[in-house]
């Protein structure tokens, strides 16, 4: 299977089973138009493609042409077979716990129009989770986790910051046990900033690999989505503190992290806002929403946000050749030492290597997911969970979800995120439309951009 | 070739064989909660 396309007068074509990028000039990427799957390779181009080519190339291009593409074949660069299927069908995957989403705080401080949280309570009742809930969530990582060693906690809400010293608790405590536990522990933390001061900077620089910053652009599109429970704009009181933490942690192992929506579908100015602002991480993602919410995306507005991923990468390269950096997370691809198959097969792990626990210690498949009795796994405190949801997402890979099998994409979003799937079409198996053709141009672009620098 | 330029190792297979590890980070836990986006990620063993 091969995936071709053009962009900023790149001639790109993935061969999507080898993982393999090639960019080639206008007589190879028409004469793919002429040659089926599975490929059987001539001793010299076939006369009807010649007579057909040559009222556009020379003869010699297209010959040789043809004898490039018979060599990539040959050496497993193009028109690969899928080699993973039968893999995949018989997979015994013998999934740990390796991750865990904390939801310490079920309260916000923020009234964010589009929160998938409601309003920071998952739609059950305000709480934090304590300090003993935290730590048994600790204990039942390290005893769910087998033989794997790194182990990921995200401190997560509503807003984590809120109920900050149980944050610092558990920290503390899951080093200690890590230690113990021949585990390392790896810490997140996701927050809107208002309650971030130096102390809590120190402390999170000291333990956490990983800083989500909640900002969504320029200032008039983040006041409208993100205002505090007064109705007042946050913009001006956060962003002093994030661009503080962000050089206090050298511009790297943070994200400020915003949501586009219907109203502002001109994303672009602000992922761009972030980078002349001086962020060099930065992510902007589609906000997720039914079509009802005066906020939400719908496929009426794909032609305007591809236009504008184009803008966006278009603009990164040139950024990027006048050594202006910042990094765009949707735009991250590393096309040789990118994660391995089985892990592009089997997608984000929810549901069975990543849990959520609400602030109560009931367990269930993702941050997503909270709230939703009918995915609601068991409870950290009795440490048992339930493994026939587990499984339903172990079994949930790219090849069981039809929609995956002929998109040229699936090796790089691995089939999409099940809670949007289960959301919108009331099965994992079945994936969001509308975010899976962003997906598409974003990883469209993602390999333009890779391909503009590595050919200069 | 004069009428292609390859960008990368293309060992898409190969990982097969050798991956799997299971020691790579959740994708989730990095910036995105609400997209599945994997291909980003960094493999835990690519430079050992």
């Amino acid at each position: 299977m091969i995936h071709k396309y053009k962009l900023f007068d790149m001639n790109i074509v993935l061969d999507i089973y080898s993982g393999a990028v090639h960019v080639v000039d206008d007589c190879m990427y028409d004469m793919l138009d002429y040659l089926l799957e599975p490929f059987t390779a001539e001793r010299e181009c076939p006369s009807f493609i010649v007579d057909e080519m040559s009222k556009k190339y020379s003869v010699d291009d297209i010959k040789e042409s043809y004898n490039e593409i018979c060599e990539l074949v040959k050496n497993g660069q193009l028109f690969t077979d899928d080699c993973y299927e039968e893999f995949a069908k018989n997979w015994n995957k013998k999934s740990v716990v390796k991750a865990l989403c904390l939801h310490i705080a079920h309260d916000c401080n923020l009234r964010c129009k589009y929160c998938f949280a409601g309003t920071g309570e998952y739609h059950g009742k305000r709480g934090m989770m304590s300090a003993e809930t935290g730590k048994q969530a600790i204990d039942f990582v390290i005893a769910n986790s087998g033989n794997r060693k790194n182990i990921e906690i995200d401190f997560f809400g509503g807003e984590p910051l809120m109920n900050f010293d149980v944050v610092k608790e558990i920290t503390k405590y899951a080093e200690e046990q890590g230690e113990k536990h021949g585990k390392v522990f790896r810490f997140t933390i996701t927050t809107n900033g208002i309650l971030l001061d130096e102390d809590k900077k120190k402390f999170i620089n000291e333990h956490m690999s990983n800083i989500v910053l909640s900002l969504d652009g320029r200032k008039e599109v983040n006041d409208f989505m993100r205002p505090k429970v007064n109705g007042s704009g946050t913009y001006d009181d956060i962003l002093p503190k994030f661009l503080d933490i962000a050089e206090s942690r050298n511009q790297t192992n943070y994200y400020v992290r915003g949501t586009f929506t219907a109203y502002n579908k001109d994303f672009a100015n602000d992922v761009l806002h972030f980078a002349d602002l001086g962020f060099k991480q930065t992510s902007v993602e589609p906000v997720v929403a039914p079509e009802t919410e005066d906020y939400a995306l719908t496929a009426d507005d794909i032609p305007e946000v591809f236009e504008q991923y184009e803008k966006l990468a278009e603009e990164y390269i040139k950024r990027w050749k006048s050594g202006n950096w910042f990094n765009f997370f949707h735009f991250m691809i590393d096309l040789d030492q990118g994660p391995c198959a089985i892990k592009r097969l089997s997608g984000c792990g929810a549901g069975h290597e990543y849990l959520a626990v609400a602030a109560n210690g009931d367990l269930y498949p993702c941050h997503q997911f909270v709230g939703n009795k009918d995915f609601l796994m068991g409870s950290v405190k009795d440490g048992n969970f339930d493994k026939k949801i587990s499984k339903y997402f172990e079994d949930s890979n790219i090849y069981t979800k039809d929609k995956c099998r002929n998109c040229f994409a699936k090796f790089y979003c691995s089939g999409g995120c099940s809670a949007n799937a289960y959301n919108f079409n009331g099965d994992i198996n079945k994936p969001y439309e509308l975010a899976c053709e962003f997906e598409k141009k974003r990883v469209e672009c993602a390999i333009a951009i890779e391909a503009a620098k590595k050919l200069g | 070739m004069k009428h292609v330029k390859t960008l990368n190792k293309a060992n898409l297979k190969e990982s097969a064989v050798m991956g799997g590890c299971g020691e790579c980070q959740t994708s989730c836990q990095s910036a995105c909660k609400t997209s599945c986006t994997v291909a980003n990620q960094k493999c835990e063993n690519a430079h050992e």
